[in-house]
């Protein structure tokens, strides 16, 4: 660096500035990016994908992803946040077109006052719909709706070898296919259709029961699903074997209740040091967290977005984990493998590395909506560690091993360092999903996963 | 001298119908979508078709009352008359006109080429003049209204690094100070709008761009002002008054000298 003359390094400022900002929800890989289009309008799109270089190019919408696929080190970004108007909605219907940029949360402040739901919501209202399609989200009703992809009837794709390409299940559907879950590499999603789902208000019937078995989940689980549209549960992962969690389930309510006002809370404006967040910070949590909700079971109505988004309430809850980030980890395993989770939980709890937040649910029977689908029949378990370098990325391994000897798989849109290896057992059919993808996209995750260039 | 209502009740809302012209430029989206939020009724002009038609859709879906469109190049004066005869006809009753287009060029560009700086004066001032000059007559003569449009503090002193589109916004600022003073007896008011560096495509280009105001913030700032029809000059966010006030002061001799 010395050798470098005070002009070029302030000239190098000037160009990495604007994209230091782009990063992903765990923060952690740290990438630089070589430039960033923030288009305002669909019609430039065409030629911001036209003088592309091959492999150059990565939408991002929200950075909700936990990992390294919505990053494009030392390539190129789209931002397609400013790609944010709804194009059309049918008050018969429920159906509604808009540009990849269209939050979730936009969709829920526009069309819940006039009684329409999202089909399917992550965890988190802070994503694109663009987002939700190229990962293929789920939610707490997959066991009934499946993901967001099976709700998507056609959608507008801008690619840079055949321009602009309508795509549904009746025209060109395995681009249709291999967009829904396709990582944004198969093109940039100009708008989609978008099956809403009429309900009564902005009220849930939420209840809480608490469990002390993986056995006891699953019973819980499979006893709700007829009565419940929605179903998630929450563990105390320094439990080990000795497994306790709480399962929450809803349904939509015809009632209101008071104090329909949606409360943001505070916003964290720095990260947090790294000691912050230590094993017995977090087993205090933990066990704090259970007592309170084994307490106060039974049911209740609560505003939808308590029950979705609790961790909405606090912006930028990802600063929790200090300056080096996060990584999340979720697998699936099939049902009939319990073992394969209680080992799971062991491991981590013998490591000591732990999160606030674990998460447990049975997804569904749904067939796959997308080539690259991560949800499938089986339990799906979700937790996050502070990033402490080596030994963070071996407790992971050591989980790797058992996910695939279990013949599970992990999600691409929560993962920064899975294995080849491990990608193609959790993703047999990804070389099919090869001839879909644009050749001037590619992203971090896939040249990672696929030993590409 | 009589005393107006107005005066006496400053928190109402008496903006309903608004006339934006340069409807598809960064800081006016934003203040369309928080005035459809509002359920108020839109005028847009912008260049393109298919981006009005876009907006439109987005604003009605938002909750607006009502939003028409007229695709027109409003740097070409001599649309000026067609446009304004649209207005008239289709949105007569309109309480409150918005200019919210501009173009700013790489500075060295426009030292460079006669063209580009000839350009950049007339979307910039030229053709704002003679729209604001259109608007006004009408308001003037129904003795209500507001008429506001976005200028820049780049033009509240002229700068080595900008000074071309600074000049262009500084004769904006000085058109409708005098524009005030005439208008004030029939009742219409005039707003300045100076917002300091927005995250917009207009500045993306610019380092540092991720640092400045964000339109959602300078839009709040501008629907306050049109609502309130105060202040007169309104600059956002708020510091870039203090902040303007010490750059205007500095002595020439001293500001020949900094390179910005």
């Amino acid at each position: 660096m010395s050798g470098q003359s005070a002009a070029s390094l302030q000239k190098k400022r000037a160009v990495a500035l604007p994209t230091e900002q782009y990063l992903s929800w765990g923060r952690y890989p740290k990438t630089v990016h070589q430039h960033v289009h923030r288009p305002a309008w669909n019609d430039q799109l065409p030629d911001i994908l036209r003088t592309a270089a091959p492999g150059s190019l990565l939408p991002y919408g929200l950075g909700r992803s936990y990992g390294d696929s919505c990053l494009n080190a030392g390539r190129e970004l789209i931002d397609c946040r400013r790609l944010n108007r709804i194009l059309g909605f049918d008050p018969d219907t429920g159906m509604v077109r808009c540009e990849s940029g269209v939050t979730l949360s936009d969709i829920l402040e526009v069309f819940l006052p006039k009684g329409w739901f999202l089909p399917v919501t992550p965890g988190t209202r802070f994503v694109t719909v663009g987002g939700a399609i190229a990962n293929d989200v789920h939610g707490k009703n997959h066991h009934r709706a499946g993901t967001f992809g099976a709700h998507v009837r056609q959608l507008g794709l801008h690619r840079s070898s055949d321009g602009f390409v309508i795509c549904s299940p009746d025209e060109n559907p395995r681009m249709f296919q291999a967009t829904i879950a396709g990582l944004g590499l198969t093109g940039v999603i100009a708008w989609a259709d978008i099956q809403l789902k009429r309900v009564a208000g902005p009220w849930i019937d939420a209840g809480a029961v608490p469990f002390h078995s993986l056995q006891s989940f699953l019973d819980l689980s499979r006893e709700s699903d007829g009565r419940f549209e929605y179903t998630v549960a929450w563990l105390d992962c320094f439990g080990g074997r000795n497994t306790r969690g709480i399962f929450f389930r809803g349904n939509h309510s015809e009632q209101r209740g008071q104090n329909s006002r949606p409360k943001w809370g505070p916003k964290l404006p720095f990260a947090l040091p790294a000691v912050a967040l230590n094993r017995y910070t977090i087993k205090a949590f933990n066990s704090f967290y259970y007592h309170v909700h084994a307490a106060d079971q039974g049911a209740s109505l609560v505003r939808y977005d308590s029950f979705f988004y609790p961790l909405d309430s606090i912006r930028q809850w990802n600063l929790l984990y200090g300056k080096s980030g996060f990584l999340q980890y979720q697998c699936v395993v099939p049902e009939n493998n319990l073992e394969a989770l209680e080992e799971i939980l062991d491991r981590i709890a013998r490591s000591g590395m732990g999160s606030f937040l674990a998460v447990l649910k049975q997804f569904g029977s749904a067939p796959p909506a997308g080539l690259l689908s991560f949800a499938r029949p089986g339990l799906t378990l979700a937790l996050d560690f502070a990033m402490r370098g080596e030994p963070t990325l071996q407790l992971l391994r050591s989980l790797d091993e058992v996910v695939r000897q279990s013949g599970g798989a992990l999600y691409p849109a929560k993962d920064a360092r899975m294995s080849p290896a491990l990608f193609e057992a959790s993703f047999p059919r990804w070389r099919s999903f090869v001839p879909c993808i644009d050749p001037t996209m590619s992203s971090s995750f896939w040249r990672r996963v696929t030993e590409a260039e | 001298m009589t005393i107006t209502m107005r005066s006496s009740t400053p928190h109402i809302a008496r903006m309903q119908k608004i006339v934006v012209l340069g409807a598809t430029s960064g800081i006016a989206l934003e203040i369309q979508r928080q005035l459809a939020r509002q359920g108020r009724e839109l005028l847009l002009v912008a260049r393109s078709p298919q981006r009005l038609s876009e907006l439109q859709s987005d604003l009605l879906a938002r909750g607006a009352q009502q939003v028409l469109t007229v695709a027109a190049d409003l740097a070409q004066v001599q649309h000026h008359a067609d446009i304004f005869g649209f207005v008239r006809q289709s949105f007569p009753d309109f309480d409150t006109v918005l200019l919210a287009y501009g173009a700013m060029e790489d500075q060295k560009t426009s030292e460079a080429s006669i063209d580009v700086l000839l350009d950049e004066l007339n979307v910039n001032f030229v053709s704002a003049a003679a729209l604001l000059t259109l608007f006004a007559a009408d308001l003037e003569q129904r003795r209500t209204g507001c008429l506001a449009a976005i200028t820049s503090v780049a033009g509240d002193r002229g700068r080595r690094s900008n000074y071309v589109y600074g000049s262009a916004k500084g004769a904006l600022s000085l058109f409708l100070q005098g524009l005030r003073s005439r208008l004030h007896p029939a009742g219409v008011t005039v707003i300045t709008i100076k917002p300091g560096p927005v995250q917009t495509p207009m500045t993306d280009h610019l380092a540092n761009s991720s640092r400045f105001a964000p339109p959602e913030r300078v839009a709040r700032d501008i629907i306050r002002a049109l609502n309130r029809r105060s202040p007169d000059v309104l600059y956002t966010p708020w510091f870039w008054r203090p902040v303007m006030s010490a750059v205007r002061h500095l002595p020439e001799t001293l500001f020949k000298r900094l390179a910005f």
